[in-house]
Protein backbone atom coordinates (compact mmCIF):
# COMPACT_ATOMS: atom_id res chain seq x y z
CA UNK A 1 0.00 0.00 0.00
CA UNK A 2 0.99 3.92 -0.71
CA UNK A 3 1.83 5.96 1.90
CA UNK A 4 -1.61 7.55 2.01
CA UNK A 5 -0.37 11.49 2.65
CA UNK A 6 2.81 10.62 0.63
CA UNK A 7 5.18 12.59 2.95
CA UNK A 8 8.36 12.20 4.22
CA UNK A 9 8.50 15.27 6.59
CA UNK A 10 11.42 17.67 5.66
CA UNK A 11 13.83 18.32 8.37
CA UNK A 12 12.42 15.73 10.67
CA UNK A 13 15.25 14.84 12.18
CA UNK A 14 16.59 18.63 12.64
CA UNK A 15 16.77 19.43 16.47
CA UNK A 16 14.41 22.17 17.00
CA UNK A 17 14.17 25.11 19.38
CA UNK A 18 10.86 24.71 21.54
CA UNK A 19 7.90 27.06 20.97
CA UNK A 20 8.23 30.16 22.29
CA UNK A 21 5.13 30.88 24.45
CA UNK A 22 2.78 33.71 23.08
CA UNK A 23 3.50 36.80 25.72
CA UNK A 24 5.12 39.03 23.56
CA UNK A 25 3.18 41.09 21.74
CA UNK A 26 3.37 41.88 18.10
CA UNK A 27 5.70 44.61 17.32
CA UNK A 28 3.71 47.16 15.37
CA UNK A 29 4.06 50.07 13.10
CA UNK A 30 2.37 53.48 13.51
CA UNK A 31 -0.56 52.89 10.70
CA UNK A 32 -2.08 49.97 13.54
CA UNK A 33 -2.68 50.68 16.81
CA UNK A 34 -4.47 49.30 19.11
CA UNK A 35 -7.14 51.85 18.98
CA UNK A 36 -7.92 51.41 15.32
CA UNK A 37 -10.88 49.31 14.84
CA UNK A 38 -10.77 49.21 11.13
CA UNK A 39 -9.63 45.50 10.64
CA UNK A 40 -11.06 42.82 9.75
CA UNK A 41 -10.86 38.94 10.01
CA UNK A 42 -11.82 37.00 6.17
CA UNK A 43 -12.53 33.41 5.84
CA UNK A 44 -11.76 32.46 2.14
CA UNK A 45 -13.40 29.26 0.24
CA UNK A 46 -11.74 26.24 -0.17
CA UNK A 47 -12.29 23.03 -1.78
CA UNK A 48 -12.08 20.54 1.14
CA UNK A 49 -13.62 22.12 4.38
CA UNK A 50 -16.93 20.70 4.66
CA UNK A 51 -20.23 23.17 4.88
CA UNK A 52 -21.36 21.66 8.50
CA UNK A 53 -17.52 21.81 9.74
CA UNK A 54 -17.23 25.60 8.24
CA UNK A 55 -20.87 26.46 10.35
CA UNK A 56 -20.09 24.55 13.35
CA UNK A 57 -17.07 26.53 13.63
CA UNK A 58 -18.57 29.84 13.36
CA UNK A 59 -21.17 28.99 16.18
CA UNK A 60 -18.20 27.60 18.38
CA UNK A 61 -15.32 30.25 17.77
CA UNK A 62 -17.81 33.31 17.63
CA UNK A 63 -20.95 32.44 19.76
CA UNK A 64 -22.90 32.91 16.38
CA UNK A 65 -26.43 30.95 16.04
CA UNK A 66 -26.57 28.67 14.18
CA UNK A 67 -29.02 30.61 11.31
CA UNK A 68 -25.95 33.18 11.43
CA UNK A 69 -23.42 30.83 11.03
CA UNK A 70 -24.87 29.09 8.36
CA UNK A 71 -25.26 32.57 6.09
CA UNK A 72 -21.86 33.31 6.96
CA UNK A 73 -20.80 30.31 5.73
CA UNK A 74 -22.82 29.95 2.42
CA UNK A 75 -21.38 33.49 2.20
CA UNK A 76 -17.94 32.05 2.19
CA UNK A 77 -18.80 29.25 -0.24
CA UNK A 78 -20.72 31.62 -2.70
CA UNK A 79 -18.63 34.76 -2.43
CA UNK A 80 -15.33 33.22 -2.00
CA UNK A 81 -14.75 34.81 0.88
CA UNK A 82 -16.53 36.96 4.23
CA UNK A 83 -15.35 39.03 6.73
CA UNK A 84 -15.95 36.68 10.15
CA UNK A 85 -15.01 39.67 12.54
CA UNK A 86 -14.29 42.95 12.69
CA UNK A 87 -12.62 45.35 15.26
CA UNK A 88 -8.85 46.17 16.84
CA UNK A 89 -5.87 44.39 14.66
CA UNK A 90 -4.49 42.06 18.02
CA UNK A 91 -8.02 40.77 18.30
CA UNK A 92 -8.36 40.01 14.31
CA UNK A 93 -5.09 38.29 14.58
CA UNK A 94 -6.40 36.46 17.71
CA UNK A 95 -9.26 35.25 15.63
CA UNK A 96 -7.30 34.28 12.39
CA UNK A 97 -5.33 31.95 14.79
CA UNK A 98 -7.88 30.38 16.76
CA UNK A 99 -9.53 29.49 12.81
CA UNK A 100 -5.96 28.51 11.74
CA UNK A 101 -6.14 26.34 14.75
CA UNK A 102 -9.51 24.67 12.74
CA UNK A 103 -7.92 24.05 9.66
CA UNK A 104 -10.20 27.41 8.60
CA UNK A 105 -8.12 29.72 5.89
CA UNK A 106 -8.03 33.28 7.32
CA UNK A 107 -6.29 36.05 7.04
CA UNK A 108 -6.14 39.65 8.25
CA UNK A 109 -6.70 42.78 6.70
CA UNK A 110 -7.64 46.56 6.94
CA UNK A 111 -9.44 47.64 3.91
CA UNK B 1 -12.11 -0.48 2.93
CA UNK B 2 -13.88 0.08 -0.78
CA UNK B 3 -16.83 -2.09 -0.55
CA UNK B 4 -17.48 -2.39 3.02
CA UNK B 5 -19.71 0.19 4.91
CA UNK B 6 -18.28 2.57 6.79
CA UNK B 7 -18.24 2.94 10.52
CA UNK B 8 -20.88 5.94 11.59
CA UNK B 9 -21.03 7.99 15.27
CA UNK B 10 -24.52 7.92 17.23
CA UNK B 11 -24.64 10.11 20.48
CA UNK B 12 -24.40 8.99 23.67
CA UNK B 13 -25.52 11.27 26.17
CA UNK B 14 -23.11 13.69 25.59
CA UNK B 15 -20.44 11.46 24.03
CA UNK B 16 -19.94 10.92 20.40
CA UNK B 17 -19.72 7.11 20.49
CA UNK B 18 -18.88 4.58 17.88
CA UNK B 19 -17.35 1.04 16.29
CA UNK B 20 -14.59 0.98 14.22
CA UNK B 21 -13.33 -2.04 11.80
CA UNK B 22 -10.12 -2.77 12.40
CA UNK B 23 -9.25 -1.67 8.63
CA UNK B 24 -10.22 1.56 9.94
CA UNK B 25 -8.00 1.83 12.87
CA UNK B 26 -5.11 0.84 10.81
CA UNK B 27 -5.84 3.48 7.93
CA UNK B 28 -6.55 6.33 10.40
CA UNK B 29 -4.06 5.27 12.74
CA UNK B 30 -1.62 5.79 9.56
CA UNK B 31 -2.15 8.59 8.16
CA UNK B 32 -2.49 10.77 11.49
CA UNK B 33 0.98 8.95 12.23
CA UNK B 34 2.71 10.23 9.00
CA UNK B 35 0.47 13.97 9.93
CA UNK B 36 2.39 14.16 13.17
CA UNK B 37 5.41 13.65 11.62
CA UNK B 38 5.06 15.98 9.10
CA UNK B 39 4.28 18.07 11.88
CA UNK B 40 7.11 17.17 14.36
CA UNK B 41 10.40 19.33 12.16
CA UNK B 42 10.22 22.84 11.59
CA UNK B 43 7.92 23.95 9.68
CA UNK B 44 8.92 23.89 5.83
CA UNK B 45 6.99 26.15 3.76
CA UNK B 46 7.98 25.50 0.63
CA UNK B 47 5.86 22.30 0.95
CA UNK B 48 2.48 22.95 -0.01
CA UNK B 49 0.70 20.95 2.99
CA UNK B 50 2.54 23.03 5.00
CA UNK B 51 1.31 26.41 3.40
CA UNK B 52 -2.14 25.23 3.83
CA UNK B 53 -1.86 23.80 7.25
CA UNK B 54 0.10 27.30 8.65
CA UNK B 55 -1.95 29.95 6.31
CA UNK B 56 -0.14 33.33 5.85
CA UNK B 57 -2.21 35.56 7.36
CA UNK B 58 -1.27 38.65 5.86
CA UNK B 59 -0.62 37.52 1.99
CA UNK B 60 -0.23 41.21 0.55
CA UNK B 61 2.29 42.37 3.88
CA UNK B 62 5.31 40.04 3.72
CA UNK B 63 7.07 41.74 7.12
CA UNK B 64 3.17 41.53 9.12
CA UNK B 65 3.01 38.03 7.82
CA UNK B 66 6.63 37.14 8.99
CA UNK B 67 5.90 38.50 12.44
CA UNK B 68 2.65 36.67 12.97
CA UNK B 69 4.08 33.66 12.32
CA UNK B 70 6.70 34.30 14.51
CA UNK B 71 4.64 34.78 17.47
CA UNK B 72 1.66 32.02 16.55
CA UNK B 73 3.53 29.33 14.91
CA UNK B 74 4.63 27.45 17.63
CA UNK B 75 1.13 27.02 19.76
CA UNK B 76 -0.50 26.25 16.62
CA UNK B 77 2.16 23.45 15.91
CA UNK B 78 1.51 22.32 19.23
CA UNK B 79 -2.26 22.75 19.02
CA UNK B 80 -2.14 20.37 15.67
CA UNK B 81 -0.07 17.65 17.44
CA UNK B 82 -2.37 17.76 20.30
CA UNK B 83 -5.33 17.04 17.98
CA UNK B 84 -3.52 14.67 16.21
CA UNK B 85 -2.56 13.05 19.47
CA UNK B 86 -6.12 12.93 20.76
CA UNK B 87 -6.66 10.82 17.78
CA UNK B 88 -4.35 8.30 18.24
CA UNK B 89 -5.22 8.31 22.02
CA UNK B 90 -8.41 7.72 20.99
CA UNK B 91 -7.69 4.98 18.40
CA UNK B 92 -5.45 2.79 20.71
CA UNK B 93 -7.27 0.03 21.31
CA UNK B 94 -10.41 0.34 19.36
CA UNK B 95 -10.19 -2.53 17.64
CA UNK B 96 -11.59 -4.26 20.80
CA UNK B 97 -14.04 -1.58 21.88
CA UNK B 98 -15.88 1.24 20.94
CA UNK B 99 -14.47 4.73 20.93
CA UNK B 100 -16.29 7.29 23.34
CA UNK B 101 -15.81 10.72 22.64
CA UNK B 102 -16.68 13.36 25.34
CA UNK B 103 -17.67 17.05 23.65
CA UNK B 104 -13.48 17.94 23.90
CA UNK B 105 -12.68 14.81 22.40
CA UNK B 106 -14.74 14.94 19.74
CA UNK B 107 -13.66 18.81 19.47
CA UNK B 108 -10.14 17.48 18.76
CA UNK B 109 -11.12 14.79 16.78
CA UNK B 110 -12.76 17.27 14.14
CA UNK B 111 -9.29 19.61 14.23
CA UNK B 112 -7.21 16.29 13.56
CA UNK B 113 -9.50 15.22 10.81
CA UNK B 114 -9.49 18.46 9.31
CA UNK B 115 -5.90 18.73 9.22
CA UNK B 116 -5.65 14.75 7.64
CA UNK B 117 -8.61 16.37 5.21
CA UNK B 118 -6.16 19.09 3.97
CA UNK B 119 -3.01 17.60 3.87
CA UNK B 120 -4.80 14.79 1.69
CA UNK B 121 -6.25 17.34 -0.24
CA UNK B 122 -3.39 18.87 -1.02
CA UNK B 123 -1.07 16.18 -1.88
CA UNK B 124 -3.98 14.62 -4.47
CA UNK B 125 -4.45 17.75 -5.87
CA UNK B 126 -8.15 18.07 -4.94
CA UNK B 127 -9.71 21.06 -6.27
CA UNK B 128 -13.64 22.48 -6.07
CA UNK B 129 -14.10 20.63 -9.00
CA UNK B 130 -12.98 17.42 -8.13
CA UNK B 131 -15.26 14.48 -8.66
CA UNK B 132 -13.97 12.30 -6.46
CA UNK B 133 -16.50 9.26 -6.91
CA UNK B 134 -15.27 9.25 -10.64
CA UNK B 135 -11.21 9.81 -9.68
CA UNK B 136 -11.82 6.72 -7.48
CA UNK B 137 -13.44 5.07 -10.15
CA UNK B 138 -10.87 5.71 -12.93
CA UNK B 139 -7.84 5.10 -10.44
CA UNK B 140 -9.47 1.73 -10.14
CA UNK B 141 -9.86 0.91 -13.07
CA UNK B 142 -6.13 1.88 -13.85
CA UNK B 143 -4.79 -0.56 -11.97
CA UNK B 144 -6.87 -2.76 -8.37
CA UNK B 145 -4.53 -1.98 -6.38
CA UNK B 146 -4.02 1.83 -7.51
CA UNK B 147 -2.06 3.87 -4.83
CA UNK B 148 -3.76 6.36 -5.76
CA UNK B 149 -7.22 4.94 -5.79
CA UNK B 150 -6.32 3.93 -2.30
CA UNK B 151 -5.49 7.52 -1.13
CA UNK B 152 -8.60 8.97 -2.70
CA UNK B 153 -10.80 6.82 -0.68
CA UNK B 154 -8.98 7.43 1.93
CA UNK B 155 -9.53 11.05 1.54
CA UNK B 156 -13.17 10.21 1.11
CA UNK B 157 -13.69 8.28 4.38
CA UNK B 158 -11.90 11.15 6.08
CA UNK B 159 -14.90 13.34 4.90
CA UNK B 160 -17.61 10.33 5.82
CA UNK B 161 -16.39 10.09 9.06
CA UNK B 162 -16.09 14.07 9.92
CA UNK B 163 -19.50 14.19 8.68
CA UNK B 164 -20.71 11.27 10.74
CA UNK B 165 -19.04 12.84 14.30
CA UNK B 166 -20.61 16.11 13.32
CA UNK B 167 -24.02 15.42 12.81
CA UNK B 168 -23.82 12.79 15.81
CA UNK B 169 -22.39 16.18 17.52
CA UNK B 170 -25.63 18.15 16.16
CA UNK B 171 -27.65 15.62 17.13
Amino acid sequence: MASPLSVSAPGAAAPEAPAAPQVAPLPRSAAGTSLDAGWQTIVWDDPVNLMTYVTWVFQKLFGYSRERAEELMLDVHEQGRAVVSHGVRERMEYDASRLHSYGLWATVDRP
Amino acid sequence: MSGEAVTVFRRDGDECVAVFAVDEVRVLRRVTSELVELLSGRPDHSDPVVRRLFPDAYPDRPDDAADYRRYTEGELKAAKLAHAGEVLAGLSGAEHRELRLDPDAADAWLRGLTDLRLALAVRLGIGADTDLAAEIDAAARESPTSPLAFQLSVYAYLGFLQESLLEALAG
